[in-house]
């Protein structure tokens, strides 16, 4: 099936509501818009239940024969121990405020896609199993109960979130949908519902330690093919350790920056930056074992999260390093910031982190012991580390994307900032409306990134394509800059349909570019090859 | 004709009449004027309280607070430690701005869609104003009401009844709140009609308390200025419930008692519906947490621990490779 063109799906987008009342709306599985189902072999590696070859496509989902009491059991254990999914299910009024902040709404206009529809479709059911009012009102207090088309419909919908938390910015009591779809996700899993492009990168991830499934001897074939990319390029030769013990600080970064384009300019850009401050006194080491920055395990339930992000203590711990240095990825700071020392810590093995250049203290992670990257790199340039030559960048007229997590799970929006404008000369921020805590999706976020369900990503990312339109329509911008993994890989196809002209970076790719690496030979060219602003032939 | 505003609308006409009727033909004053407030009150507190409890019994596993600030981090860049609080005096502020100004609801937008495409996003204050005015009228309605309740009539009320009836049009003169109110349950009611989306997610539940809000203040205005009842008697009654030794004085009129009938309805109707927004507001977990997580680690009282795959699991699998790529390994 090609893809619809835009204005083929802009076409599409209907704001009016059915005449019928949401409950009477059957929900319909529409090719484009959902994604495969898990692989049974992956489903099998990590040990969750019920694993067997399905279809969504198909009427019969082949479920286990008490499904309907495992779903009730686990909404209930759900609401005891999470006061958010219970405060959540109760206190919604309905004022709508959150209708139009979801882009998957603005995209598609299918009602279902209201943050506050997503959540009454469990709501119904909630208020059916567990409130007074629901068992004796019924329809009329808005409960139903839970058949397989409900159940259809919960699969549907909380695929076409993806946990961005912009609606949870508006809602005036906090209601937070991710953790709604969270909860839902957990449940789809007690029935071996997950969708394909979660659970084969959570099987990899458990056993290689990354999501695409690099084993180690791999991974260290491709940052040394990096290294001689860079030696081509810069005329340095970059030595990076592996697995080293007594290291001072352990990276790790998702394992998109060391897979596909144009994320492996930002792997060129870490390998860079470590060894320019190697003389400095920087010593760090990747971890073959610990891979992996992202957590598509957070897609799954809490405890899958927590299986895979163990990794990252266990090998801080098993090679002695002080603490840990992040990479750029989105969901991955979330984790870490929100839920990795209350997971898998203390992290009483380590030291609270200090960068050993510039000797500043980072105590904002004095528990977890965990830095990111952007943090480390503005400290770097704000204290006159970095021989930086901007000029270089001078190519580019930038624009940055604030990635969803990073932005409403963590706060992280003045540091890359301050280091893009730090390593080049033109930067142009997107309308206030789409970028720092009120920052659009890229519409592939929380494993929604496959390729069978494009047009749903199109649909997603139209709000945040057509914020980059607006710049680069106005600067010019024909760059986007972001700090996430899942950013990079679903961007470029997002702009390449929407804003043609427009590429994608890692900051540090940018950082890198305007680095004067000690011994370097002249820069004719940016890591991607190109030629640099006055090189040109 | 929307069914889920009728119904609610109906049950409200019922609940009207049934008081109206059940007072004036029936004689059944004790039961509107006595047995029902204290009943509807009891059944209010334990059933708030019940809820609160419930929801406090479930923990707080993780540390989810929305950031909508620059965190903190490097000492040279400002922090927001109103919409990222770091400290508990910053979550304090941040609630209290969100429990009295409803300030996320003040970032309201509205999207269009035009050509090009091109998306437009404007400020959209009415949700906002109209929340405002409605919840500050109700409570200043509420805190006027108090003036029945005590004898001697505390001072402040009296301040505050001279502020609310600061135009002092018409005799009794007309409260602001009063009118206020009216006009805003109103707009809340008119939205949700309008709006096609709102009106889409509406529930008869949503509609429900909006008229019976607009009952209890209608009837409370008609009381004061049209119908004209007895405001001795008034007082008598509710001094009689709050000093538990009730009477019924003669002669105060149906609409009174389908007045405290609303009141009661509402009371009760309160534990059991999303009118418990106004406790679950403090107990939001993406609002009253500090964002500290990476400084002060957060306790899951239910963590528990899980399987994972082991560096020594991983070796035993990839040892020979990893030694032909020159990778350390523990075991040779």
């Amino acid at each position: 099936m090609s893809d619809p063109k835009p204005n083929e799906l802009i076409e599409k987008i209907d704001y009016n509501p059915p005449q019928k009342g949401w409950m009477d709306v059957p929900v319909k599985i529409r090719k484009g818009m959902y994604c495969y189902a898990s692989n049974p072999k992956s489903v099998e590696y990590v040990h969750l239940p019920h694993a067997r070859p399905w279809n969504p496509l198909e009427e019969d989902w082949k479920l286990p024969d008490n499904w309907k009491e495992i779903v009730h059991n686990a909404f209930r254990e759900r609401l005891d121990k999470f006061r958010s999914f219970k405060v959540f299910m109760d206190i919604c009024v309905r004022c709508g405020a959150c209708a139009d902040k979801c882009h998957f709404f603005i995209g598609t206009g299918d009602p279902k896609n209201m943050p506050v529809l997503r959540a009454e479709l469990l709501r119904s059911v909630y208020r059916n199993d567990f409130t007074a009012a629901g068992k004796i009102l019924g329809k009329v207090a808005g409960a139903r109960e839970l058949t397989l088309d409900v159940l259809k419909e919960w699969w549907y919908y909380f695929f076409q979130c993806t946990e961005c938390r912009r609606c949870s910015v508006f809602c005036p009591y906090g209601i937070d949908t991710a953790e709604i779809t969270i909860m839902a996700r957990e449940i789809f899993n007690l029935l071996g519902l997950n969708i394909d492009w979660i659970a084969t990168p959570i099987a990899n991830c458990y056993r290689t330690g990354n999501h695409l499934g690099i084993q180690p001897h791999a991974f260290k074939e491709m940052i040394e093919f990096f290294v001689d990319d860079i030696e081509e390029k810069t005329g340095v030769k970059v030595e990076p350790s592996f697995n080293k013990k007594g290291a001072d600080i352990l990276f790790v970064t998702p394992s998109g920056d060391v897979f596909a384009d144009p994320g492996t300019y930002t792997a060129m850009g870490y390998l860079m930056l470590f060894h320019y401050l190697k003389e400095q006194g920087l010593n760090v080491t990747w971890s073959t074992y610990a891979s992996e920055g992202g957590n598509f395990g957070f897609f799954t339930s809490h405890e899958m999260m927590k299986r895979l992000n163990a990794k990252m203590y266990a090998e801080a711990k098993r090679l002695g390093v002080k603490w840990i240095l992040g990479g750029e990825c989105g969901h991955m700071w979330r984790v870490i910031n929100q839920y990795m020392d209350t997971m898998n810590g203390p992290a009483d093995f380590l030291e609270e982190p200090v960068s050993p250049i510039t000797g500043t203290k980072f105590t904002n992670a004095k528990s977890t012991k965990m830095v990111h990257l952007s943090e480390f790199t503005a400290d770097l340039i704000y204290h006159n580390k970095l021989k930086l030559d901007k000029s270089r960048n001078d190519s580019l007229i930038v624009t940055y994307h604030d990635s969803c997590n990073p932005a409403r799970g963590m706060g992280l929006f003045d540091e890359p900032r301050y280091v893009i404008n730090s390593v080049c000369n033109h930067f142009h921020d997107m309308p206030r409306n789409t970028i720092r805590e009120q920052t659009f999706c890229c519409g592939s976020g929380s494993g929604l990134n496959a390729g069978e369900d494009t047009e749903l990503r199109l649909c997603g990312g139209l709000p945040r394509a057509n914020a980059v339109k607006h710049v680069h329509e106005k600067f010019g911008v024909n760059m986007l800059a972001t700090i996430c993994a899942i950013d990079r890989a679903a961007l470029p196809p997002l702009m390449n349909y929407w804003v043609p002209g427009v590429g994608v970076t890692g900051l540090t790719e940018m950082v890198a570019n305007a680095l004067i690496m000690p011994g370097e030979a002249e820069r004719t060219t940016n890591l991607r090859g190109e030629p640099l602003s006055g090189m040109e032939e | 004709m929307n069914v889920k505003y009728m119904f609610s609308l109906v049950a409200v006409i019922l609940l009207f009449l049934l008081a109206y009727v059940g007072v004036e033909a029936a004689g059944l004053q004790v039961l509107f004027g006595i047995v029902i407030p204290y009943a509807a009150l009891i059944v209010f507190i334990i059933g708030v309280i019940n809820r609160v409890i419930g929801w406090a019994r479930s923990p707080v596993p993780f540390r989810i607070p929305s950031t909508c600030g620059q965190q903190r981090s490097l000492p040279w860049i400002k922090a927001s430690e109103l919409d990222n609080p770091f400290t508990t005096p910053g979550v304090v502020a941040r609630m209290f701005l969100e429990i009295l100004f409803f300030r996320s609801l003040f970032r309201n937008t509205k999207s269009k869609l035009g050509q090009g495409p091109k998306i437009y996003f404007s400020l959209e204050m009415w949700l906002w104003l109209g929340a405002l005015a409605f919840h500050w009228s109700f409570l200043t309605v509420i805190v006027r009401h108090l003036r029945l309740f005590t004898e001697p009539v505390p001072f402040w009320i009296g301040l505050l009844e001279k502020a609310d009836g600061f135009f002092q049009v018409g005799v009794p003169g007309i409260f602001l709140s009063g009118v206020v109110l009216l006009a805003a349950v109103f707009y809340l009611f008119l939205r949700r009609v309008i709006i096609p989306q709102v009106n889409y997610v509406s529930l008869s539940q949503d509609f429900f308390p909006l008229f019976l809000i607009f009952g209890i203040a209608f009837t409370g205005i008609l009381m004061r200025h049209f119908a004209k009842i007895d405001v001795i008697g008034a007082k008598q009654l509710a001094m009689g419930l709050v000093t538990f030794h009730p009477t019924i004085p003669q002669g105060i009129g149906g609409i009174f008692y389908v007045h405290i009938f609303f009141v009661s309805v509402l009371l009760a109707y309160f534990p059991f519906s999303k009118l418990m927004h106004m406790g679950g507001i403090f107990m939001s977990p993406t609002r009253n947490l500090s964002c500290n997580t990476r400084a002060v680690r957060h306790i899951n009282p239910w963590n528990y621990p899980v399987e994972t795959h082991t560096y020594e699991e991983y070796e035993e699998e990839f040892r020979e490779k990893m030694i032909e790529a020159g990778l350390p390994v523990e075991k040779e």
